[in-house]
């Protein structure tokens, strides 16, 4: 039987990872990109957490709980995107103001 | 033998899903960073099935990959040339945030007290529930509340996405117009995957009262249907002001709200009668299944655009 505990760590590297997206990049985009995969490697802790114990079935409200959690965050990604592509039209850059004057 | 590999497929899985999260991120390439995004969604799919969550598993591929990765060619497509990825020092300050919460967050995992799950709790109450899967049953009856909520959150994202529309751009078809070369791939497979695509929605659907699917997974399918028509140019996206149109996207959160009313009536918001509750939560599941695939194809379009709207 699969050991839930690779998955468990497994999502919290992803999660770091996101977050290094998170605070590195400057486009708008790869932001949000990174958001989704913090998003989703939190969503594996939560199942693997859901797997773990005895009962080696996956604990159903966990898995439905990640369900409703996937569909929320791909309305807010296209919100965010969608926001985004209006700034960037309005402002002729996908950075922030404080990013783009960071350039060397 | 068998549990040794096993074991090394799953730590082989690991690995793969953090490295494609990893080269998603850390590609200087934006186009780049977009398909392995796609790809590292695939492999969380597979780490769902390993984990033995069917309905994840179904929603990651369908929402996570497809629809995501969707939504985020087309705003790669609309947005200026990529920018420079910070690199040298820069990088030193995300790389410390980044390994300092990967590892509390690990620790935090290999330290959780013995769970106790509620796997028995769902299964000595699934008698009532009306359905045989247990995931939907939490979602269409045990939390009900969470999935109706959830259905209005649709609706919220999809005025959003609306609402940054230009005002001259206002009242046409969503998204911008679509060319797909005569008797090309995009123009053969928008006429052969939908009926297909179809059919596995609506099983998907039927499905989800005993095995693994519901009404999202089924939807999502059904929204992949509609943007293939689109983006094939076998059909054009209708207008968004259309009733009908607003009538689909309204009338599952309406049916299940109505549903949760008559059970206030009786005593409980959302309650449902066991003797009623497989019809009640398959009538749900229906109107919601098609309320979710409008909504969620009319957000991954986007609002109407001007052709000559450029950055």
């Amino acid at each position: 039987m699969t050991d839930p505990t690779f998955y468990g760590l497994c999502g919290a590297v992803v999660v770091g990872t996101g977050i290094y997206g998170f605070v590195l990049h400057t486009h708008i985009l790869r932001r949000l990109l990174s958001f989704n995969v913090i998003g989703s490697g939190i969503f594996l802790m939560l199942g693997a957490a859901g797997s773990l114990g005895p009962d080696t079935a996956a604990d159903p409200v966990a898995q439905a709980l990640i369900i409703t959690g996937i569909v929320v965050a791909l309305s807010a990604t296209a919100l965010g995107l969608a926001l985004l592509v209006a700034y960037a039209r309005a402002s002729g850059s996908p950075r922030l103001p404080e990013d783009a004057n960071d350039d060397p | 033998m068998m549990a040794l590999a096993e074991t090394g497929f799953d730590l082989v899985l690991c690995a793969m899903i953090a490295t494609t999260a990893l080269l998603a991120i850390g590609v200087r390439d934006q186009f780049g960073a977009v398909v392995l995004f796609v790809v590292y969604s695939v492999f969380l799919g597979l780490g769902w099935l390993r984990l033995g969550a069917l309905d994840i598993a179904l929603a990651e591929v369908a929402l996570g990959a497809g629809l995501t990765g969707l939504l985020l060619f087309g705003a790669h497509a609309r947005l200026p040339a990529s920018v420079p990825v910070p690199s040298g020092r820069a990088v030193w300050p995300a790389a410390c945030a980044a390994g300092g919460s990967g590892l509390a967050l690990g620790w935090a995992f290999l330290t959780l007290p013995e769970p106790v799950g509620l796997q028995e709790a769902v299964a000595a109450n699934l008698g009532t529930s009306g359905v045989e899967n247990p995931v939907t049953a939490v979602l269409l009856n045990f939390r009900s509340w969470d999935t109706l909520i959830e259905s209005i959150v649709l609706l919220a994202a999809l005025i959003g996405v609306w609402s940054v529309a230009r005002d001259d751009a206002w009242g046409g078809q969503p998204g911008l117009r679509q060319h797909a070369r005569h008797g090309g791939v995009l123009a053969n497979f928008g006429r052969l995957l939908p009926p297909i695509g179809f059919m596995i929605g609506v099983y998907l659907f039927w499905a989800g009262s005993s095995k693994p699917g519901g009404a999202f997974q089924a939807g999502t399918v059904l929204a992949a249907v509609a943007l293939v028509v689109f983006m094939g140019g076998a059909m054009r996206p209708p207008l968004v002001t259309a009733r009908w149109l607003r009538l689909v996207c309204v009338a599952g959160p309406a049916v299940f709200l109505a549903v949760g009313l008559t059970g206030a009536a009786s005593g409980v918001f959302l309650g449902l009668r066991p003797d009623l509750a497989k019809p009640l939560i398959l009538a749900i599941e229906a109107v919601l299944t098609f309320s979710i695939a409008a909504s969620l194809a009319l957000s991954v379009i986007g609002p109407p655009e001007d052709p000559e709207d450029h950055v």
